[in-house]
């Protein structure tokens, strides 16, 4: 027994002198390009003793989890959405459902600042905060029959902290909606072999789901594999479909264009019933993203490329042409679901809660999850720093800071210090199958050439490397496109709700007048966002992206001030600090960035700086429009920010009222019930 | 051996969860009917009441 905590002391020690050098290597080393090892070890070895020491302290020293208690999926349990399920399997669930493009793109946006900055914030916010907010949402709902986070802020909090939960939760989907919907205008613009897949997997689904409804009935996983082969063969045929100039012409599309083609797509996915199309493409995406994630892990650790980008690049001063704004608070908002994202909570808070066994789970399931999400983003940030710097630049900075024409841009480029030449970015648009790789932004296209580049140096060599590209936006476009048709549906469910209390039919889920308007509202307010992104001088990106990270922070702290009301509450206050210290690193950023994205004097980070500067120039129709989104974009900020500090206020008199002894410190769980399933097995 | 056996058995579980295929079984046997193209459409339509109202991560 006394051997065997000696040795695992000995090996704990190890993994922490082995994680210590390895950020050491990260942090201190510059110059010469270092290896995607460095970093994987760095994160293996922060996650192991996380999830090992710290999530370990909070299950035991704050939330006490009890195995004995019975969970909602015992008590409740009706064979539907309360199900005691393996804790593997709810594991699984968990993580297929928070997992989406946010770390793959956040992260490559960020590293505009360089390797670093991003990968220490995915590491110390994973660890400290994103996991924590999972792993106690988590077990929050679970003590209260698998509540939702607007519920628990409404019962532990008050009724303006529900209602604030409630909408942002309403603002973060519309808002992440239209940069969704951006980023895959941006990957999919004047590309038919990419717009050609996009459109293939309709037919794909709709074969899925005939062969789903007649053929085979319930055989999801076999139809899913068999979808995904027809993809790679649409993806295979789509290098002959952009060199045949007849046929490219049908698939290429101009931004606005594609921009009013998923529009049309979010309203029918949303107002119609076609569970035909988008139940199969559902599954077919799942499919999809599961099988990249874990090939991007085994590629990047067993082919282990050489990272090419700085650790700190010039732009952390804040002049960064793929976003404006320095690296605090900036970094911290571009990088939400790899680090601690809100959006997490809903999904801790909704189906998860209902499937978990044993509270003990909850760490695993909550905590554990999130790391793993947090390991995604750590392969993203590889996959873009592999890349040369210059060529980075060249796909991801828009045509209003480095101009249009492929001499000028990559002139600039190269006075900034990463060289690049117009033949450089022709022979790899080339060897992607592309017309050109300029301007691409959104994080889209140059996560796909970063994965291209790492799997083309093993698998298939250069002559897959336009496959592997194809195959990257592929992934990435087919998730997005289910994150909008069901996000577009959950928000109109939201408001039909809401309005159901105003007038009774506009409830009704099934009633044709109230989810034609719902839907139409949804997504007009999404639309909107996404117009204004495509017609966005800059790109879209630097303005949408910061907002919608702002709103997805401003979640996260409202869930942060839920759990930490609770803790109080349980009289765990000494312990407090865990979730307290998120929550106020969160204020410190959201507020900042809030603050400058509205009132900095550079056009370039703030929003009424620059609708300023375009009233002071000759006003025309576009410009009238850039500037009443600008400052609608800093109303918008200013209103989620005002919101959140009514919550942090109400939080903030109840835990001052429970410790000084004026407030009862009463939790509104659900009562003790003892479990059956431990006498069950033994 | 009987370990890795395990494994798979869980991980093939994990997907058959995460692709409703279990719901599926599930549904059937509460119904009590066996697999056919009317069960399956009837159960699609169950789920759709919860499904949803699931939101997906960004």
């Amino acid at each position: 027994m006394k051997m065997n905590k000696t040795l695992a002391i000995l090996a704990w020690g190890m993994i922490g002198l082995l994680g210590a050098a390895a950020l050491a290597v990260i942090a201190v080393h510059r110059g010469e390009p270092i290896n995607a090892l460095w970093l994987v070890t760095a994160a293996t070895c922060c996650f192991a003793l996380g999830y090992r020491f710290y999530s370990r302290f909070i299950a035991a020293k704050i939330l006490s989890l009890d195995s004995l208690r019975a969970t909602p999926a015992e008590r409740m349990e009706n064979g539907r959405d309360f199900l005691v399920t393996n804790k593997w399997v709810v594991f699984g669930h968990h993580f297929a459902a928070i997992a989406g493009p946010g770390p793959l793109v956040g992260p490559v946006l960020a590293a505009q600042f360089g390797y670093l900055p991003g990968t220490m914030w995915v590491l110390a916010g994973g660890v400290f905060a994103g996991c924590v907010q999972d792993f106690v949402i988590l077990l929050f709902s679970v003590r209260r029959d698998g509540k939702s986070l607007t519920e628990m802020a409404k019962d532990e909090i008050g009724v303006i902290g529900g209602f604030v939960a409630y909408v942002a939760v309403i603002a973060i989907l519309i808002i992440l909606l239209g940069v969704a919907a951006l980023i895959v205008v941006n990957a999919l613009k004047a590309s038919p072999w990419g717009t050609f897949t996009i459109a293939m997997t309709m037919p794909i689904a709709l074969l899925m789901g005939v062969y789903l409804r007649r053929i085979r009935p319930g055989k999801v996983l076999e139809v899913s594999a068999l979808g995904f082969v027809l993809v790679l063969a649409a993806i295979w045929g789509g290098q002959y479909i952009s060199q045949s100039a007849t046929l490219a012409r049908l698939f290429t599309f101009s931004a606005p264009t594609l921009a009013i083609l998923i529009m049309v797509y979010g309203f029918a996915a949303s107002a119609v019933p076609v569970w035909l199309l988008l139940a199969p493409r559902d599954y077919l995406s799942t499919f999809v993203k599961l099988g990249t994630i874990a090939l991007l892990g085994v590629g990047i650790v067993a082919l282990h490329p050489t990272l090419h980008m700085p650790a700190l690049t010039r732009f952390v001063d804040g002049s960064g042409p793929v976003f404006a704004g320095k690296i605090f608070p900036f970094a911290f908002i571009t990088i939400a679901c790899g680090a601690i994202s809100g959006f997490h909570a809903l999904i801790a808070s909704g189906t998860t809660p209902k499937l978990i066994a044993r509270e003990t789970e909850t760490r695993m399931v909550g905590y554990g999850a999130m790391m793993c999400e947090s390991a995604v983003a750590v392969m993203a940030v590889v996959a873009a720093c592999v890349m040369q710097p210059g060529i980075y630049f060249a796909i991801n900075s828009p045509a209003g800071i480095v101009g249009q024409a492929p001499a000028a841009a990559s002139a600039t480029i190269s006075g900034w210090g990463f060289p690049v030449t117009a033949a450089d970015m022709q022979a790899l648009a080339h060897a992607v199958g592309e017309q050109t790789l300029f301007n691409r932004t959104g994080g889209a296209p140059a996560f796909a050439v970063g994965m291209a580049s790492i799997f083309s140096h093993s698998l298939g060599g250069e002559t897959l490397m336009a496959l592997w590209y194809h195959f990257a936006l592929m992934f990435e476009a087919l998730f997005i496109l289910t994150v909008l048709d069901a996000g577009t549906r959950v928000a109109r469910f939201m408001v039909q709700d809401a309005l159901g209390h105003v007038y009774e039919p506009l409830g009704r889920t099934s009633w044709y007048p109230s989810i034609l308007g719902t839907s139409a509202v949804i997504v007009g307010a999404w639309g909107y966002f996404l117009w204004q992104g495509v017609k966005d001088p800059l790109g879209g990106i630097n303005s949408l992206w910061p907002l919608f990270g702002i709103s997805n922070q401003l979640l996260a702290t409202v869930a942060l001030c839920v759990a930490t009301t609770i803790i109080i509450k349980m009289h765990r206050a000494r312990y407090a600090v865990v979730t307290l210290a998120p929550l106020a690193w969160l204020v410190a950023v959201t507020f900042t960035a809030s603050w400058q994205k509205m009132f900095d004097s550079n056009p370039r980070v703030g929003f009424l700086a620059q609708a300023r500067v375009l009233a002071a120039g000759p006003v025309n129709g576009a410009t009238a429009r850039l500037i009443f989104n600008n400052r609608l974009d800093a109303v918008v900020t200013g209103l989620l920010v005002l919101m959140v500090t009514l919550v942090l206020v109400e939080s903030l008199r109840q835990w001052m009222g429970i410790l000084s002894g004026t407030r009862e410190a009463r939790v509104k769980e659900s009562p003790f019930v003892r479990t059956r399933l431990a006498e069950e097995q033994g | 051996m009987r370990q890795i056996i395990s494994g798979w058995r869980t991980f093939m579980d994990a997907l058959r969860e995460i692709f409703d295929e279990a719901a599926y079984a599930r549904f059937l046997n509460r119904a009590g009917v066996a697999s056919s193209n009317e069960a399956y459409a009837a159960f699609r339509q169950e789920l759709e009441k919860t499904n949803g109202r699931r939101p997906k991560c960004c």
